[in-house]
């Protein structure tokens, strides 16, 4: 990511001897009002030509609601066209923001995908009834290892160490869960023992990419194989010989949590959930509090953008990286606790199916923040369930192309065709001290 | 992004003597490349041998009671470690047991036929890697390119020579199309190749996957396999030993790759645009090369180079017809061969041979020793974690620091 031109966020005025001017910069990004403008033409696209008849039910209940909902009914083409309208009138007010020099804001962002998101589920649920808890509570589940990755993987981008071995983390985690959850029978070991496996992996990723300076990138990828080969081999060898004893982990039961737990629609997405999920809320919030409020957060931030400045003033910048890179490793190695102790209650091989390259782009796709990335992952999940779900009640759209989704989303995310992502400035790119 | 980069030799100061020489010659090939190769392989095979030891159940039985009788527990080390490598070598170079020379030498030639696509793959990443782009769209460059080779296989009825030779061409420009698409959004956007190309991966997977799912693209008809028509006869890779090997044409096309790369890289102007930028892309462009269009082209050849892999899958390993999995993990395994290789052709020629002796004796010993084939997947990673660091290696052979 060295490569990539940067947007200047700040230019420190050059003035004539006395005084000192400072010259007021703003960066505005086009990238949402253009995405916004894609996306509506996009959703009128769909209705005009794919023009479906009948009504689509979304079904909003589950028994434990403290009082039902009714399930909405709507006719399947006006409901979509009155949210193209909706997308539209968001995408205008984004592009008003644009000529004002304002920056669009997240809940807009947030807004605009849900009505498109909706009006997409009423033209494609036609004739059809769509369980929307259902579908949300599963887009949750498949989410939660993706914002496990992606938060390991903005830890170690914030410290300037491009992290590609999520993926190798998720699944040694995955597999040190099943293994130690089986043998000691504790779900809460299982979760312990994922965090080390994940630990393991950065710290050999830190020793390859900090101490012996080996490009990231490739570390990163040879780590993803190796693990893969690891514990492929050890699944064949050991795990499936015994499967009884070391890969038949127990599984978090479901915690709901009282009142917010009977919320109609709220409740049984976010409040009855495995431990697993409550603490990624906690590690969401977290990260972020540590990332922008506190002195290391700071001095994280400085070792990724300008680790010569941070050397400058006393932070051992190897050692802090070191330091990040294994804290993400940890947290990464929780999101594949999740795959054996709550979704498979067992080790397959490679069962994380490249989810932690998903997790990096989301991580890119939230532009190294880690609510955006949150919500990118939430999205990707999102985009993955959603096909499943559709292929169910028999959707128009091919299935491969609702796979496909996220992936070209990062793409035109990366590609910077409607604004440019920037990466901490020192990503990626080693840093030598005098001693070496 | 640093990449593998031409070594410069320390010149030989005029008026040494003889012995200082011969010392020299020592001391540069004990703390050479090829040295921290050799033990790189070394230290992984160590490590694999650990693997094996102590996941097999004699070796771990003999353990328990250790401290009572030790060599139980050596002769059913020695046993597993040696079985492995004994079918290892007995599956990829020379079978011992076989009736006659013709069955003995047969490994020998599956080594070459797995060889053929790793190395026309390796040279694809390797190419990039000169030009300090990191080639990680491997899958996604033989998936479409294996489709688009097969399709012309199926669909057409022309005679032998002119239909293979399309059907090649039609795989090396889609695989060239997918790879310089990242090499573009690079040139054009700064788009960094690393993300696109593992996004192009899943969606050429998915395209290619829906294809094959759909009756009137390239699903065979009245099937409900995600699975294409076999290939014609007139477009499939003629076998080089007769209908006993399965080696074809697919090696010799690779060693063509390996010669046309290599002059592409030391004779040609565009080599030395590609290397000039790979080292020092400020420099290039002040130097007044385009850096934008060398990325691009680089990945356009790169592509294709990847591409004649997934050709070769298509039209000569397996020519049932096309499926989701015909890059058969090459596409991933070129990164190590160009690693290990040292982004030159002529180590990634060697490198793909290594790799391919890999893949025929790894599936040998698990057919004969029951150890997953996955094990070689564990040492060719480590043989490029080790090769990427050489200062570890010398660390921990005490092999002498190269001097500066």
């Amino acid at each position: 990511m060295s490569e990539q031109t940067s947007t200047p966020t700040t230019a420190p005025g050059v003035s004539p001897a006395h005084e000192i001017q400072l010259r007021a910069v703003t960066v505005v990004d086009r990238k949402a009002p253009t995405m916004f403008a894609i996306l509506t033409i996009g959703l009128a696209l769909i209705v005009g030509f794919g023009s479906q008849e009948g009504d689509t039910s979304f079904r909003l209940a589950v028994p434990t609601d403290f009082f039902e909902l009714p399930t909405v009914t709507v006719p399947s083409t006006a409901t979509t066209w009155l949210l193209v309208l909706v997308c539209a009138a968001l995408a205008a007010y984004s592009f008003f923001l644009l000529t004002r020099k304002q920056n669009t804001r997240l809940w807009l962002v947030v807004l605009f995908a849900l009505a498109w998101m909706t009006g997409f589920l009423a033209w494609a649920g036609a004739d059809a009834t769509l369980p929307v808890v259902g579908l949300l509570a599963g887009s949750l589940a498949v989410a939660v290892p993706l914002v496990f990755g992606a938060m390991g993987g903005v830890l170690g981008e914030r410290s300037g160490v491009v992290n590609i071995a999520i993926d190798g983390q998720l699944l040694f985690g995955a597999f040190a869960a099943a293994m130690i959850g089986s043998l000691t029978g504790s779900t809460w070991a299982g979760l312990g023992a994922a965090m080390v496996a994940g630990l393991l992996v950065a710290a050999v990723l830190g020793v390859f990419a900090i101490s012996y300076m080996v490009d990231q990138v490739i570390v990163g990828v040879v780590l993803n194989v190796l693990i893969i080969g690891i514990t492929s081999f050890m699944f064949s060898q050991v795990l499936a010989p015994n499967a009884a004893t070391l890969n038949h982990p127990p599984r978090f039961e479901r915690w709901a949590i009282p009142v917010l737990g009977d919320i109609p629609l709220v409740g049984p997405i976010f409040f009855r959930q495995t431990p697993i999920v409550y603490l990624l809320y906690i590690a969401v919030a977290l990260v972020t509090w540590a990332l922008y409020r506190t002195k290391w957060g700071l001095r994280v931030r400085a070792v990724g953008e300008h680790p010569k400045a941070a050397d400058t003033v006393g932070i051992k910048v190897n050692r802090t990286r070191f330091r990040t890179i294994l804290l993400g490793g940890a947290i990464a190695g929780m999101g594949g606790a999740f795959y054996t102790l709550v979704s498979v209650p067992q080790f397959n091989r490679e069962m994380t199916g490249g989810a932690g390259y998903i997790a990096l782009a989301a991580v890119i796709f939230g532009k190294w923040d880690p609510i955006r990335a949150t919500l990118a992952a939430l999205l990707f999940g999102f985009a993955s369930n959603l096909q499943g779900v559709l292929s169910v009640i028999g959707s128009p759209v091919p299935s491969q192309f609702m796979l496909m989704l996220p992936y070209v989303v990062t793409i035109f995310a990366v590609a910077g065709l409607v604004g440019r992502s920037r990466a901490p400035a020192a990503d990626g790119i080693p840093y030598r001290t005098d001693n070496h | 992004m640093s990449t593998p980069t031409v070594d410069k030799k320390p010149p030989v100061k005029p008026g040494e003597r003889d012995g200082d020489r011969w010392n020299r010659i020592l001391r540069d090939i004990v703390a050479g490349n090829a040295a921290v190769a050799f033990f790189s392989v070394l230290l992984a095979v160590i490590v694999g041998s650990l693997l094996i030891m102590f996941t097999d159940e004699q070796v771990r039985d003999t353990f328990g009671y250790i401290t009572a009788r030790p060599s139980d527990f050596l002769t059913a080390s020695w046993d597993a470690i040696s079985g492995a490598y004994g079918a290892l070598f007995r599956g990829s170079v020379y079978n011992n047991q076989a009736d006659d020379f013709a069955t003995a030498i047969r490994p020998l030639t599956e080594t070459l036929k797995f060889a053929g696509p790793l190395i026309a793959a390796g040279l694809g990443v390797g190419l990039a890697f000169r030009a300090s782009m990191f080639n990680i769209g491997g899958r996604g460059q033989m998936l479409l390119a294996g489709a688009a080779s097969g399709w012309v296989g199926y669909q057409f009825e022309w005679p032998w020579p002119i239909h293979l030779a399309v059907a090649i061409i039609a795989g090396m420009v889609a695989g060239a199309l997918w790879g310089g698409l990242a090499g573009f959004l690079k040139a054009r956007t700064g788009a960094h190749e690393v993300i696109v190309t593992i996004m192009l991966n899943y969606v050429g997977f998915y395209l290619v996957f829906f294809a094959l799912a759909t009756q009137s693209l390239l699903q065979a008809p009245n099937s409900a396999n995600p699975k294409s028509l076999p290939m014609k006869e007139s477009a499939t890779l003629p076998k080089l030993l007769g209908d006993r090997y399965n080696l074809h044409l697919g090696f010799l096309l690779a060693l063509v790759a390996v010669a046309v790369v290599w002059w592409i890289l030391n004779r040609s102007s565009l080599g030395f645009r590609i290397r000039a930028v790979g080292e020092n892309p400020a420099a290039a462009r002040t130097a007044g090369i385009d850096v934008g269009r060398t990325y691009t082209i680089v990945m356009l050849i790169a592509g294709a180079l990847v591409g004649l892999a997934g050709a070769n899958q298509v039209l000569g390993t397996v020519t049932s017809g096309i499926t989701t999995d015909l890059d058969a993990g090459i596409g991933f395994d070129a990164i190590t061969v160009a690693l290990l290789g040292r982004s030159r052709p002529v180590g990634i020629l060697f490198a793909g041979l290594l790799f391919g002796a890999f893949k025929a004796g790894g599936f040998a010993m698990q057919a004969s020793q029951n150890i997953p084939v996955d094990i070689v997947l564990v040492i060719q990673s480590l043989i490029v974690l080790f090769i990427a660091a050489p200062p570890l290696v010398r660390a921990i052979f005490r092999l002498p620091a190269r001097e500066a």
